[in-house]
């Protein structure tokens, strides 16, 4: 069986769907966190299939913004949770909910 | 000089206006408007018969105001001898009160509202007195209501003088519904509303309203049963002496009661002998009803206000026997003598700290001579005694009687004059002859004479009021007017009575001799009331009022009580519910939406891609 763009896609969407389910189910900050970047590089995966079924370099180089992007966020984010677990002791979700209206 | 009479009949009101606008705190300035303007009225009256005399040259004085369809009414003015003698009673007999006003409220804190709420009064007055079509006299109708209703309450931290003014108005208004069905009957038959057409009319075909008549003439009394508290509606005005004295001397005696029997005879061509019978007899029956409660009562001032019931009685007695003439002759005379006996009470109330029981008083005689002898001036007259000038005015209406062979009347006026003369000497000798009976009459004094010299010009009118030619201007606009015109000598016109009509005369003589005699019997030197181990049962009644209050309370009160519970019920739960149901559901649903707002990141994160998922299948559908 030859391998065509539409394995490539399902796989993209299975990863991100995982990551979506790790966002909303897992109960610890990191792991939150983990998740995202799952569903971001699912994103990317999908953008390198579509470049090389379409053969040229678009895709690829959208992946590198990407990329970049998610280091930035990356970086940023543990900042954030850093801080936040000084303040308040913990990393578990469910004391966080100061945005409750 | 055609302007005097809207100058006159506006005056007061202007004054109202500007006492309760500017002057409510400056006391002399508020009485001075009020009091000069009902005087400037009257002294323009005086002016504006002089040169034009009882039947001016132009007796109809109009402004367009209304003109809806085929309706059109004017605010228009009536100018004849019946409207020009009653301006003038009512400026001057106002005037008289308004002075003695001044003396009487002194010590009140309300003063200036008095004199606001009198000049209201007055200017309402006049207008029923000088208006030129029926709309016209309803609004001015309702106005005397609603001044009668802001004096009789005028002590309105009183419940009893709050309740009393809330009986007049509502009693009075269920006349006035009466008074409005005979005004549209009129109008609906006769397709005009001004007095001087509808005359006309009635004059060119006496069967002009068809079969209508006698309801229409019905209706229309309606509104004089109510207003002079004519049998069954009679029960507001003994309420009505909670407001202070002026006010039952001016409204309830003098002006405001007398509008009725004023209509009536201002519209007699509208009434027919049938509607003429009922009248009649019910003015018959108030009569008799009211003067046989006086003769018990104990209160000054409610044996004056029954005494003003029997009064009126029996002039609308007189309208019913065709005797127009007589009953406004009556009530000019009934007029100076009943105020001047309010008048006098009211001296005797102040006198005593406000004492009103007549036997907590006596023996004034000596202490307060001034009030004495006027109000024994008002007393004969009252009773009937020749030359004073109730005689002659209470004969004229039984001497018609008499000549229109209404047997039954007339026995029922002789019984009255009897009644009148017992029980107004009673009050005589109960308040100023005698011994004293309490602390109080020892310490009397008379009153200022800012009070006397009202007594004094009431005196003088009740005296010489028989004969100075008020039954003459009448007889000038009535066309059944009975009798010649009277141009005698003082003398002749004195004993004139005896010889025209003497039966009448003679018997209603006798029986006020009667009630004399029969007064000083009991009265002369009684410490307490002999009448109630004599009488029983009967006097017993009679001081109840004969239970009307009563029987109305178990019966229309309740039966509106219930209404009004009834009412209360649906609006509180059937319209309450539907306002309440709706905000019910507006919080439950605004509770269940609220839990939506978790505070929690994955909670909002999970409705995040449940929303994109949705949007993605609506979009991909096809």
């Amino acid at each position: 069986m030859s391998v065509g763009l539409e394995h490539y896609l399902v796989v993209s969407a299975l990863l991100f769907a995982l990551g979506l389910l790790g966002v909303i189910l897992r109960r610890n900050l990191l792991v939150i966190y983990m998740s995202l970047e799952l569903m971001l590089n699912a994103g990317n995966l999908a953008l390198v299939a579509f470049s090389r079924f379409a053969g040229n370099l678009d895709g690829q180089v959208l992946v590198f913004f990407v990329i970049t992007v998610a280091a930035a966020e990356v970086s940023v984010g543990l900042a954030l949770i850093v801080a936040l677990y000084r303040k308040r002791q913990t990393a578990h979700d469910e004391d966080l909910t100061l945005m409750k209206l | 000089m055609n302007a005097l009479p809207w100058i006159i009949l506006f005056l007061p009101l202007l004054a109202a206006a500007a006492i309760t606008l500017f002057t409510r705190r400056d006391r002399a300035l508020s009485a001075g408007l009020s009091i000069g303007a009902v005087v400037a009225g009257f002294v323009l009256s005086l002016i504006f018969i002089g040169s034009e005399g009882w039947q001016p040259a132009k007796a109809e004085s109009a402004v367009s105001w209304l003109a809806v369809g085929g309706l059109q009414v004017d605010f228009a003015m009536h100018l004849d001898a019946l409207s020009l003698l009653m301006m003038l009673m009512v400026t001057g007999v106002a005037g008289v009160i308004h002075v003695y006003s001044w003396g009487y409220m002194r010590d009140d804190p309300g003063f200036s509202r008095f004199f606001a709420c009198l000049s209201l009064f007055t200017f309402s007055m006049l207008g029923i007195v000088l208006a030129g079509n029926f709309i016209e006299l309803f609004i001015f109708w309702e106005l005397v209501g609603v001044s009668s209703y802001l004096l009789i309450g005028y002590w309105y931290e009183r419940p009893a003088a709050a309740e009393a003014g809330k009986k007049a108005f509502l009693t009075t208004r269920l006349g006035d519904f009466g008074f409005l069905l005979g005004i549209l009957t009129v109008w609906v038959t006769l397709h005009s509303l001004s007095f001087h057409d509808l005359e006309q009319k009635m004059e060119a075909n006496g069967q002009a309203l068809g079969a209508l008549t006698t309801l229409a003439g019905l209706l229309i009394f309606c509104g004089a049963v109510g207003k002079s508290a004519q049998f069954p509606l009679h029960v507001w005005l003994p309420d009505a002496m909670e407001g202070p004295t002026p006010v039952s001397a001016l409204i309830h005696a003098a002006t405001m009661v007398a509008a009725g029997v004023y209509m009536l005879c201002r519209v007699y061509f509208l009434l027919d002998e049938p509607a003429r019978l009922v009248i009649g007899w019910i003015g018959g029956i108030t009569s008799i009803l009211a003067a046989l409660i006086a003769v018990q009562q104990n209160d000054i001032k409610r044996i004056l206000a029954y005494s003003t019931l029997s009064q009126l009685g029996m002039m609308v007695m007189g309208v019913g026997v065709q005797g127009e003439k007589e009953a406004m002759f009556h009530l000019t005379t009934h007029a100076f003598f009943k105020a001047l006996l309010f008048l006098g009470a009211g001296s005797v109330i102040v006198a005593l700290h406000h004492e009103q029981d007549i036997w907590k008083m006596g023996g004034l005689r000596k202490k307060m001579p001034v009030t004495f002898w006027t109000f024994l001036a008002g007393t004969l007259a009252l009773s009937g005694i020749p030359p004073f000038s109730g005689f002659y005015s209470k004969d004229s209406i039984l001497a018609r009687a008499m000549a229109r062979h209404s047997y039954a009347l007339f026995a029922l006026g002789v019984v009255v004059a009897a009644l009148t003369a017992f029980y107004m000497f009673r009050l005589v000798y109960v308040v100023f002859l005698g011994k004293e009976r309490a602390q109080a009459p020892g310490h009397a004094h008379e009153s200022p004479s800012v009070m006397l010299w009202p007594l004094r010009l009431l005196a003088v009118f009740s005296i010489i009021g028989g004969f100075i030619g008020i039954e003459n201007i009448y007889g000038g606009y009535f066309p059944a007017a009975m009798g010649e015109e009277r141009t005698l000598t003082t003398l002749a016109q004195l004993l004139a009575p005896f010889r025209e009509a003497p039966a009448a005369a003679s018997l209603g003589l006798l029986a006020a001799a009667l009630g004399f005699l029969g007064a000083r019997a009991f009265y002369a030197n009684a410490a307490n009331d002999p009448l109630p181990e004599k009488l029983g049962a009967l006097s017993r009644a009679m001081q109840n009022r004969f239970y009307f209050d009563e029987f109305y309370q178990a019966t229309f009160i309740r039966f509106h009580d219930f209404l009004a519970a009834l009412a209360a019920w649906f609006d509180r739960w059937i319209i309450g519910g539907g306002v309440r149901f709706t905000h019910g559901f507006t919080e439950l649903s605004g509770r269940a939406l609220r839990l939506v707002q978790t505070g929690n990141l994955q909670t909002y994160a999970f409705l995040f891609a449940l929303g994109v998922a949705l949007v993605l299948f609506l979009a991909l559908r096809q």
